[in-house]
């Protein structure tokens, strides 16, 4: 049992009934958007793992291209070959709001529209094991991105989650139970106060009369 | 306009320049961790890094998680998959969750 430290009054009283009532909705509130919150995190962490197996198969198989483009053609080579870039890529964010958490929505954006622009190099003196490295990562650059997006999503859903939990459970065990006591042990207070004054008065009433009659009081 | 990087070594990022994204090549933990805080503070938005760097700059990485930009994505290198990624998920299922799920 835990009361708190608050005087034993009928405004104290009033008061903390208040806050109970408050502490309730806001429970029941918090409650609810832990479990919406897990719900859309639990969809999403499932979509999570299949799109980090797809990608990390991907990327295997791109580098694995690599490695034999690198094999291949000799370091200078395949440093001048992929020195300048011709393409560009860049990304649109927009924040997409999930329960009042904001995630990340990432749309992508290249310099130029050609596709065969990530090729930045002669074809005379690269290996053909190199265009399929690059073919290979130009594909999984999509599924990359939407990985990194669910991720994202992911992560901040679990500290809001994180946090909501730890709200709820707060009010449950901590805040809800002492409102309950401390006005359990101000009711108890304030009628133990008037039960003392009605036995007082009823003394004094005998002590009046005998008094004045000379009553025999028991 | 936000910008990708790639952080690794340098075998592992290369094939991802022609793509126009940024590659930056870190060997060591140190490296990656200012690397990290560099690009944060820039205009970058996703930044991926191999799992073997990760491992080594994931207090760095921690401290990103609850922020929307950057993404802190890990992808595996040329020496192979380590599965760190895919524990990286879980740690978030087990945040959430409060507990770890047997899967």
């Amino acid at each position: 049992m835990a009361v708190m430290n608050v005087n034993p009054t009928r405004m104290q009283l009033t008061d903390l009934k208040k806050k109970l009532v408050t502490a309730r909705r806001g429970h029941k509130l918090l409650k609810d958007k832990r479990d919406e919150l897990m719900r859309q995190f639990l969809e999403l962490v499932r979509e999570n793992k299949e799109l980090r197996k797809t990608v990390e198969d991907a990327i295997k198989r791109a580098n694995k291209h690599m490695a034999l483009a690198c094999a291949d053609m000799s370091d200078e080579s395949l440093d001048v070959a992929l020195m300048m870039p011709s393409q560009k890529m860049s990304l649109d964010l927009q924040e997409k709001n999930i329960m009042s958490v904001m995630v990340p929505k990432y749309d992508m954006k290249f310099k130029t529209a050609d596709k065969g622009d990530i090729y930045s190099y002669g074809f005379g003196f690269t290996s053909g094991d190199l265009d399929g490295a690059i073919k290979d990562f130009a594909d999984i650059m999509p599924l990359m991105l939407r990985l990194a997006e669910t991720e994202k999503t992911c992560q901040l859903l679990a500290s809001e989650i994180e946090k909501t939990r730890r709200r709820v459970n707060a009010l449950e065990h901590v805040m809800i139970p002492d409102y309950e006591d401390t006005i359990k042990y101000i009711t108890m207070k304030l009628e133990e106060a008037e039960r003392s004054n009605i036995t007082r008065l009823l003394k004094i009433k005998d002590m009046m009369l005998q008094q004045t009659y000379n009553y025999e009081t028991i | 306009m936000y910008k990708i990087a790639v952080i690794g070594d340098r075998e592992s990022v290369y094939g991802f320049s022609s793509l126009g994204i940024e590659i930056y090549s870190a060997y060591s933990g140190e490296e990656a961790e200012s690397l990290i805080n560099t690009l944060a503070k820039e205009n970058y938005a996703v930044i991926y890094i191999t799992e073997a760097l990760a491992k080594e700059a994931s207090d760095t990485i921690e401290k990103y998680s609850r922020v929307i930009t950057p993404a802190i994505i890990l992808i595996p290198g040329v020496s192979g998959n380590t599965g760190e990624g895919m524990s990286s998920v879980m740690k978030s299922v087990e945040r959430a969750v409060g507990s770890a799920l047997l899967d």
